[in-house]
């Protein structure tokens, strides 16, 4: 591994991690898609500080461009205050608004300028070591790790100090406002540092990407735990995981190492989104289905006792008939008195079902006290099914 | 280039003609279309399917290996549908809400696009540059496949609208009432999605990935605070649409280092701010005069009703006046007691004497009284309704 590639992979992590702590409270707060409008307007914000300067690498365009991320976050705030327009709709008002600005700037006064909108949207970490820092004439090392590492320092700090403030106003504004601070200085607070952030990484990953790198971590997260504070971890491992695999899954198939890094991200939700121990697709599935085995279990329990003593009983609970009468499908029916049996609530007497001692005692509960005795069906059925 | 040259042009210069009928075509249907977006509270949408089509054309390059038009179309309508399912599938499964799914599948579909894309360009063989272009779009090369295109869709995507128009309309304000009502709200969101995407991306090789975002949204917003009826704001939306993208066309083809794209943007969001500002009934101008007329009302009834009760606290009520300066410390120091002053005179409620003080007539009196008692009852029933 040469020095170059170990620089990259430094700065794809001082990236994503600097990425995921305002990313954790845009996710919470439901503004996700300010990420998305504050790192598309960073073209106004360099093209009009472009227009003072002159210079290409001056550092008030990184001014300019996180003013304008600010001003979008201002603009936004003000049209959604008058009621009129919901919060995405003024977001979706807003950024193609600068965005547009910033294109008929260009294209009206540095047509010759290489002042590229590619280069905003797209982005390219590979290059980002080329750019060095030097001191006295000796290279310390490329100048990104500087700035994202600046940016990562500054975004835990910002963390560290506001974190009991950012959680009562993410989670309770109302609350936050009866002890005295202020939800919306605080959320002006949080977009200054996405805008900030963004600026800091668009050059590195691009600014699509940025948007992954601040959504994806913590929405990944999000999945697995209720805990602000193991959100917070998990996608800090989340984003050194999405830089490191980005870095060496692009090296291995030679492509841009930033949209790389947005397709494992993906890649990393879906895993998380299908597998996730509580809250994942397939245990939800199985969940639903240990529900609905569970209910009918319970039912036919109840149907069969019901039935207890009366003159139809042979006809009611017949094991071939029963589905007919509870007006279920027969192979569902078929399995569940399968289940029943084996775990002693019915027997089966010519064909003729009988309820158990067990099975009695079961009905009794669930129907006298209209509480069923969800335990112990709960762990028997598991370990059947 | 004055408007008539410029009508001129658009029925003998070729270029203008396609890039005027292609821009208004595509800023109308996107209107129309947008409306569903926006009234169903996705107005992201068009941001979020117009990133996410770039692997739909990268794979659809690798597939076929040369460039085709129509093919790429048809790439990125499936990418853009995939990313829709994608979105539905994470708000219906997890907690994650639609602001994180969009950004979600937006970033990572690009992301696949650009690795794609990459991969392409390293790829022996010619021809293979500027597919990103496809989506970053370029309205000057609107030609005359596409304004066919573009007008195709356009009235075959208003044709099923029309059809639809009741089962689209309950659906768009009440998705539960209309289930309840027996139609398939699956099938008419998979619908109502798969035409606002081809809209998409069939302005997306034409004006790109930004202007499609505003399309959706701003014709719609603008068209909302003008009425409350969905067909008349639709036909807005169309309207607003359709002329931000004549206006687009006109000053590209005016100052001709103008883009089209960006101007349709910036023209129709003057036209949004327009419409917030001054539309009737939900316009920020009306509704401000709204309040500032409820003020001086207010103001009007408290300055006879302060009279009154001046009066009442001296021993011959009827012959009683006050002085301004009074009555301006009992309204706690508004502005405008002497205009409200002179509003009352002309109805015949007070008197100026002689000695500048101000005097109840018996108009004024019966008022006043009249006045006091409604403002007493409805102390009363607040105290009992706090209770």
């Amino acid at each position: 591994m040469t020095l170059m590639q170990l620089e990259i992979q430094i700065i794809a992590i001082l990236v994503s991690l600097a990425c995921v702590i305002p990313g954790i409270f845009l996710v919470l707060k439901k503004q996700a898609m300010m990420s998305d409008a504050i790192s598309h307007s960073i073209l106004l914000g360099i093209v009009i500080a472009f227009i003072f300067t002159k210079d290409l690498l001056s550092p008030f365009l990184v001014v300019g461009a996180a003013l304008s991320g600010l001003l979008v976050v201002f603009l936004v705030q003000i049209i959604k205050k008058t009621g009129l327009l919901k919060e995405d709709t003024s977001i979706g008002l807003v950024f193609p608004l600068f965005f547009s600005i910033a294109v008929v700037i260009i294209s009206l006064k540095f047509a010759n300028v290489h002042l590229d909108v590619d280069a905003v949207l797209l982005g390219e970490i590979a290059f980002a070591p080329l750019d060095r820092m030097k001191i006295f004439g000796i290279d310390i090392g490329a100048k990104s790790i500087y700035t994202t590492g600046l940016n990562l320092i500054i975004n835990i700090t910002f963390l560290l100090v506001f974190f009991k403030e950012l959680k009562i106003t993410t989670f309770d504004p109302g609350l936050s406002y009866s002890l005295g601070f202020s939800p919306v200085l605080l959320n002006y607070l949080l977009m200054g540092d996405v805008s900030f952030t963004a600026v800091a990484s668009f050059d590195a990953v691009g600014s699509v990407l940025v948007v992954a790198l601040m959504i994806a971590p913590p929405a990944t997260a999000y999945l697995i735990t209720d805990d602000l504070g193991k959100t917070i971890l998990w996608s800090f491992v989340f984003g050194t995981a999405i830089a490191l695999s980005g870095y060496w899954i692009a090296r291995i198939l030679d492509v841009n190492i930033a949209g790389t890094m947005a397709a494992v991200a993906g890649l990393l939700f879906i895993e998380v989104f299908i597998q996730a121990p509580k809250k994942g697709l397939i245990s939800k599935i199985k969940n639903r289905k240990k529900l609905k085995l569970k209910f009918y279990a319970t039912m036919m329990i109840v149907h069969i006792s019901h039935h207890l003593g009366s003159q139809e009983y042979n006809e009611e609970c017949a094991a071939g008939k029963i589905f007919s009468h509870l007006g279920w499908e027969k192979a569902y029916t078929t399995k569940i008195i399968k289940i029943l049996i084996q775990n002693n609530y019915l027997e089966k007497k010519d064909d003729i079902l009988y309820l158990t001692e067990k099975g009695r005692n079961f009905a009794e509960i669930s129907m006298i006290d209209g509480k069923i005795d969800r335990q112990v069906l709960n762990n028997e059925i598991i370990t059947v099914s | 280039m004055s408007i008539l040259e410029f009508l001129h042009n658009v029925i003998f210069n070729y270029t203008i003609r396609n890039v005027t009928l292609g821009a208004f075509g595509l800023g109308a249907f996107a209107g129309i279309l947008g409306v569903f977006a926006v009234l169903r509270k996705q107005s992201l949408l068009g941001d979020a399917v117009s990133h996410s089509t770039l692997p739909g054309v990268a794979v659809a390059f690798l597939l076929i290996g040369y460039k085709n038009y129509v093919i790429f179309t048809i790439g990125a309508i499936i990418a853009g549908l995939i990313s829709m399912a994608f979105f539905t599938l994470i708000i219906n499964n997890t907690r994650i809400k639609s602001d994180s799914a969009l950004g979600l599948s937006l970033s990572i579909f690009f992301g696949m696009g650009l690795v794609i894309t990459d991969f392409i360009k390293k790829l022996p063989g010619q021809a293979k540059g500027g597919l990103e272009s496809y989506i970053l779009g370029q309205a000057a090369t609107i030609v005359q496949e596409d304004v066919i295109g573009i007008f195709g869709f356009g009235i075959f995507s208003l044709i099923i609208l029309l059809i639809f128009w009741k089962e689209f309309k309950l659906f768009s304000f009440d998705k539960d009432f209309c289930a309840s009502k027996g139609f398939n709200s699956k099938i008419l969101e998979s619908m109502l999605t798969t035409i606002i995407v081809i809209a998409i991306v069939i302005g997306l090789s034409n004006v790109g990935v930004i202007l499609m975002a505003a399309l959706i949204v701003a014709p719609a917003t603008a068209a909302r605070q003008w009425t409350n009826h969905l067909s008349l704001m639709a036909i807005l939306a169309g309207l607003f649409g359709g002329l931000s993208g004549i206006i687009g066309a006109y000053v590209s083809s005016t100052y001709s280092k103008i883009p089209t794209g960006p101007t349709i943007v910036v023209a129709i969001s003057v036209i949004v701010f327009i419409s917030i500002i001054f539309a009737p009934n939900r316009g920020l101008l009306f509704r401000w005069l709204k309040t500032f007329k409820n003020k001086r009302r207010i103001l009007v009834d408290t300055v006879l009703i302060d009279l009154l009760e001046y009066a009442q606290g001296h021993e011959n009520k009827f012959a009683h006046s006050a002085p301004v300066s009074v009555l301006k410390i009992m309204t706690h120091g508004e502005v405008g007691v002497k205009k409200s002053l002179k509003a009352l005179e002309k109805n015949g409620m007070v008197k100026k004497l002689p000695n500048n003080e101000w005097k109840l007539t018996k108009k004024g009196f019966i008022t006043a009284e009249k006045l006091e008692v409604l403002g007493n009852k409805r102390k009363n029933s607040q105290k009992t309704g706090e209770k």
